[in-house]
């Protein structure tokens, strides 16, 4: 028996998690910051994503008891014990294999990953990629601060090429990754970034990421005021964002800079550039299409970004729908069963376990 | 010395004589499908109702050269009108389909038995490429065996020259003219194979054409021939009443887990990697959907594991299925289990090792890797089936263990298990170990704060408080946690208890006793063993003890924690003779646990003990006893 792969009915990522009916209590942040003391070290950006992910969970609708958090091991997965929901804190990189097992098990559950540069893209590299690459849905929080903090310090998958730090003294020889090319490389279908200095901008990706249906990837650029302060902070001075952040909108000209006079365009080569707008006039801009299924674009303008943080596409990349993993693999299981006229009887398992030959002995 | 001995009776007329067990043995190329040919006859033989034992034994490359040694495939056979309890420790009759499989398996076969040879095969060019320098068939040097040449290739040509085959499709079915010929031989029926057949090839007519044709031509050629002036019957064995059906492990092991989860009512989840041997409990909970199991075929081991211990933690029956290599990646997330304190089920069909070692070849060396293979103190309950048909009895063991007791178990079969059948008696549905569960209900309206890691009294067992229930929002993880509220903790003194909690909580298992055979109750030396060296230490005990040896065994299903009994019934015999398919790993834990002086019987093969060595092993241990009592 197989499956028809049709497009997903199925759109939001909550469509099946129990949501508060009209006589429920409205929920606020109080009801998701549970009483454990929040140990992150002081100036962290990590108390801004807590902050604005306690801020918009009431918002959701859904119920506190069918949220899970689920992390690996970092500053960063510490966040499940923050949250007053279900909460499972595991080890080095296996969030997502954890975190699939889970979805496919209960459609119901509202399932979050929660993961830092190190444990997503180093230990658990394998496992991120084939978690997007099946679209299990979940909602990928990848905490980026270019550098391993709870290890103290030494450099990350993602930390720039001649980082020094306690295990690269002079230099790192490592080329680092693009979070965002690695996610859309495993054609997850929904890509985003964003910083965790912007609130408002942090509420709305992370929003559409938990209401879409599928694996999403949220990039959080985030400050480790210990071992990598200030990596970002030319995207946090008014002056240097304007000039070096992009910020997506879907369906709308690419535009940047003072008064938008920087824009992106198709480069000879087949990639993309930045230009002066009133030298390529405005026709010659890309328009954003996240929902281009061929992610061939959302790459190229992936690839805007360096490690000198030059131009840094911020927003949602790539948000298309494609069928979810977990709503498959139910969707055969509960065919057999409808195929077998309901749940497996005892009958049934004695036919299973008797097979096509067996004997009789007599008394 | 052994349990397979060929006893013609002579009591029936001159063309058939009954036997009372015999132990066949079919060998060839990689790709001449002697595993299916093996599988045939077995099928045939159980449904005649003789008991019986079966050994495949195969190269871990798929095409290996043809014509060599390394290339060699086999299947052996033991059946008998008695309980059987190994495949047989030689042939009485070997089917050599061409001479890399004569030279690889003679060795094995005793003087005076029985070879069918396929001289087609003895040609110059196969002859040299295994070193024979000339034919065995022709030269003399086979005159210490009862030789039967068949030019099975050639017959099956010619058989099949009115299907208008090219030559080559028309070789493939040697095989089925082999199996025709020995169930000719062995007076087994046909309709079994002959309804396989129809089903395996009911599309595709003119290869069915074929291999029943060959099929019938095999059989039609014993009954024709001179070569073959005797044929055998062996009669049933007496067994209880009731329903059998012959089963591998692995697929044994795979109903168990259904039948769990089915009497749990709770679905089963695997997630697995593909590995050998066990990668056939994949494939056949991924044809069960309809009794609502999943499987994910995940990236790798380390992930399958991650996805069987997320299900459990969402309140379904989490299982991974892996072999050694695999054992070894899963250890960190077997730790987890052990923080996190949920149910898991990790099965180890063990193999040769270290590393990738010999894959299609079993072995029992992975005991001390699934006891203490992880870091930290972190004790997993380990259990381990005997034979094939145990396989689905030590999977409900193991789902019930670690659902009741809120643990990862670790089940560890082996190659031999996996691979090898056996008759098995159906169980009937209802009597099957109820295991229903109940999950951390809802708190009432103001009741205290939810204390995830509080313990039910009797098991030591935490709530399994799954995800989706209001009021039991909690978070757990692999960092300590405090003992009840299951708050972060660093306090020495807690992590002290909980060290020992969990300790503790695997410590009482419920675990019945260890159960002694001594038929003459003044044993002097035990066998203990446990696993799938049951059948040859029975088979083994037997001997000896028709030699006259009074000896004792017992056999361990649960490995940790062991039955309570276990010290007392070591120190009841003054030797204590432990057989295993590795350098000593249980004698290393009984000694050290028990302080007794248990003695290893260890090799480490890639094949299961002989009857006869195990024999040997009792009788010279027994002598030390006479000989101390002589001084």
């Amino acid at each position: 028996m197989t499956t028809e792969l049709g497009m997903p009915t199925v759109l939001s990522g909550l469509a099946q998690v129990p949501h508060l009916g009209p006589d429920d209590a409205k929920q606020t942040r109080k009801d998701f910051t549970s009483g454990a003391e929040v140990r992150w070290c002081p100036g962290c950006g990590d108390y801004a994503i807590l902050a604005a992910v306690q801020g918009f969970m009431p918002e959701l609708g859904i119920r506190r008891e069918n949220v899970v958090c689920v992390s690996g091991i970092g500053c960063s997965s510490r966040f499940p014990y923050y949250l007053d929901t279900y909460g499972l804190h595991s080890i080095h990189g296996r969030a997502p294999s954890i975190a699939t097992g889970l979805v496919t098990a209960r459609p119901d559950l509202n399932v979050w990953v929660v993961t830092g540069d190190g444990d997503a893209l180093s230990i658990g590299g394998n496992h991120l990629i084939h978690a997007l690459r099946r679209n299990v849905n979940l909602t990928v929080l990848l905490f980026n601060n270019r550098i391993y903090g709870l290890t103290k310090g030494q450099y990350s998958p993602t930390s720039e090429p001649g980082k020094i730090t306690k295990s690269t003294p002079v230099g790192s020889v490592d080329t680092p990754f693009n979070p965002i090319s690695l996610a859309l490389g495993a054609e997850a279908t929904f890509v985003a970034r964003t910083l965790d200095s912007d609130r408002k901008h942090l509420t709305s990706v992370l929003k559409q990421a938990v209401e879409h249906r599928g694996s999403a990837l949220v990039e959080i650029y985030q400050n480790c005021p210990i071992f990598n302060d200030g990596a970002f902070d030319v995207l946090k001075d008014r002056d240097e964002a304007q000039a070096r952040l992009i910020r997506l909108e879907h369906g709308e000209p690419i535009r940047f800079g003072a008064d938008g006079a920087k824009g992106v365009v198709r480069a000879a080569d087949g990639s993309l550039e930045v230009a002066d707008v009133s030298a390529v006039g405005e026709a010659a801009l890309l328009v954003h299409d996240a929902e281009n299924p061929n992610p061939a674009t959302q790459f190229a303008l992936s690839r805007l970004d360096d490690a000198t943080l030059s131009h840094v596409p911020l927003g949602v990349f790539r948000k298309v729908a494609r069928p979810a993993y977990d709503d498959l693999v139910r969707a055969q299981v509960a065919g057999a069963v409808e195929a077998n006229s309901g749940p497996a009887t005892d009958d049934d398992l004695a036919a299973l376990l008797a097979g096509q030959d067996t004997w009789t002995v007599s008394d | 010395m052994d349990d397979t001995a060929v006893v013609p009776t002579g009591a029936s007329g001159p063309r058939v004589e009954q036997i009372d067990s015999v132990v066949i043995r079919f060998a060839g190329d990689s790709g001449d499908g002697m595993q299916l040919t093996g599988d045939r006859f077995t099928a045939e033989t159980a449904s005649l109702g003789n008991d019986l034992a079966t050994l495949p034994n195969f190269p871990a490359e798929i095409r290996a050269p043809q014509g060599t040694l390394p290339g060699v495939s086999s299947f052996q056979l033991h059946f008998a009108d008695h309980d059987v309890l190994t495949p047989g420790d030689a042939p009485d009759v070997l089917v050599a389909m061409n001479p890399a499989a004569l030279k690889a398996n003679l060795p094995d076969l005793p003087r005076g038995k029985t070879v069918i040879v396929n001289t087609d095969e003895f040609t110059k060019r196969n002859l040299t490429r295994v070193g024979y320098p000339g034919s065995p068939v022709d030269d003399g040097s086979l005159d210490s065996w009862q030789v039967h040449p068949v030019p099975l290739t050639s017959l099956t040509v010619e058989a099949l020259k009115e299907f208008g085959l090219s030559r080559k499709d028309a070789e493939r079915s040697k095989n089925m003219f082999a199996l025709g010929l020995l169930c000719w031989l062995y007076n087994r029926p046909t309709e079994g194979t002959e309804r396989f057949l129809n089903t395996k090839f009911g599309r595709r007519p003119e290869i069915l054409a074929a291999n029943l044709t060959a099929f019938k031509a095999g059989w039609a050629f014993g009954e024709t021939t001179e070569g073959f002036a005797v044929s055998y019957e062996i009669a049933p064995a007496p067994a209880p009443a009731g329903t059998y059906r012959n089963i591998t492990g692995n697929t044994a092991l795979a109903y168990g887990l259904v039948a769990a989860g089915h009497r749990a009512g709770l679905p089963i989840v695997l997630g697995s990697y593909p590995i050998t041997p066990a990668s056939d409990i994949l494939h056949a909970l991924s044809g069960m959907k309809k009794f609502g199991v999943t499987t994910i075929q995940a990236e790798d081991e380390i992930s399958a594991i991650g996805a069987a211990l997320g299900a459990s933690y969402g309140g379904t029956i989490g299982v991974t299925t892996t072999s050694g290599p695999g054992l070894a990646l899963k250890s960190e997330t077997i730790g987890l289990a052990v923080s996190l304190e949920l149910p898991l089920v990790i099965v180890d069909v063990q193999r040769g090792g270290p590393s990738t070692g010999l894959p299609t070849k079993t072995e029992q060396s992975d005991l001390l890797q699934a006891m203490y293979g992880r870091n930290g103190e972190s004790p997993v309950p380990v259990i381990a089936p005997r034979s094939p048909a145990d396989c689905f009895d030590a999977a409900i063991e193991a789902v019930r263990i670690a659902t009741t007791y809120r643990t990862p178990v670790l089940l560890l079969s082996d190659g031999y298990l996996a691979n090898g059948s056996e008759p098995w008696q159906l169980p009937a549905v209802p009597s099957l170990p109820d295991l229903k569960v109940s999950f951390a209900p809802a708190p009432e309206p103001g009741a205290p704060a939810f204390r995830p890691f509080d313990r039910d009294p009797g098991t030591l067992a935490r709530p399994w408080a799954v995800p989706g229930t209001p009021g039991l929002e909690h978070r757990i993880g692999g960092i300590e946690k405090a003992d009840g509220t299951g708050e972060i903790s660093y306090d020495p003194d807690n992590h002290d208890k909980m060290v020992r909690l969990r300790q503790a909580k695997i410590d009482g298992i419920d675990v019945p006793d260890l159960e002694v055979d001594d038929p003459t109750g003044d044993a002097e030396v035990l066998v203990l063993g446990w696993g799938s060296t049951f059948g040859p230490i029975a088979a083994g005990a037997r001997v000896a003890r028709r030699d006259g040896v009074r000896v004792a065994t017992a056999h361990l299903r649960h490995l940790n924690p062991f039955p309570a009994n276990t010290g007392d019934v070591l120190r009841r015999y003054q030797r204590v003779l432990i057989p295993e398919m590795n350098l000593g790993q249980l004698a290393l834990l009984l000694r050290a646990r028990y302080l007794v002086d248990a003695r290893g019987y260890n090799q480490v093969r890639g094949l299961p003990f002989s009857s006869a060595e195990i024999a040997t092993a009792i009788t010279s241990l027994a002598s030390e006893i006479e000989i101390e009592e002589v001084y």
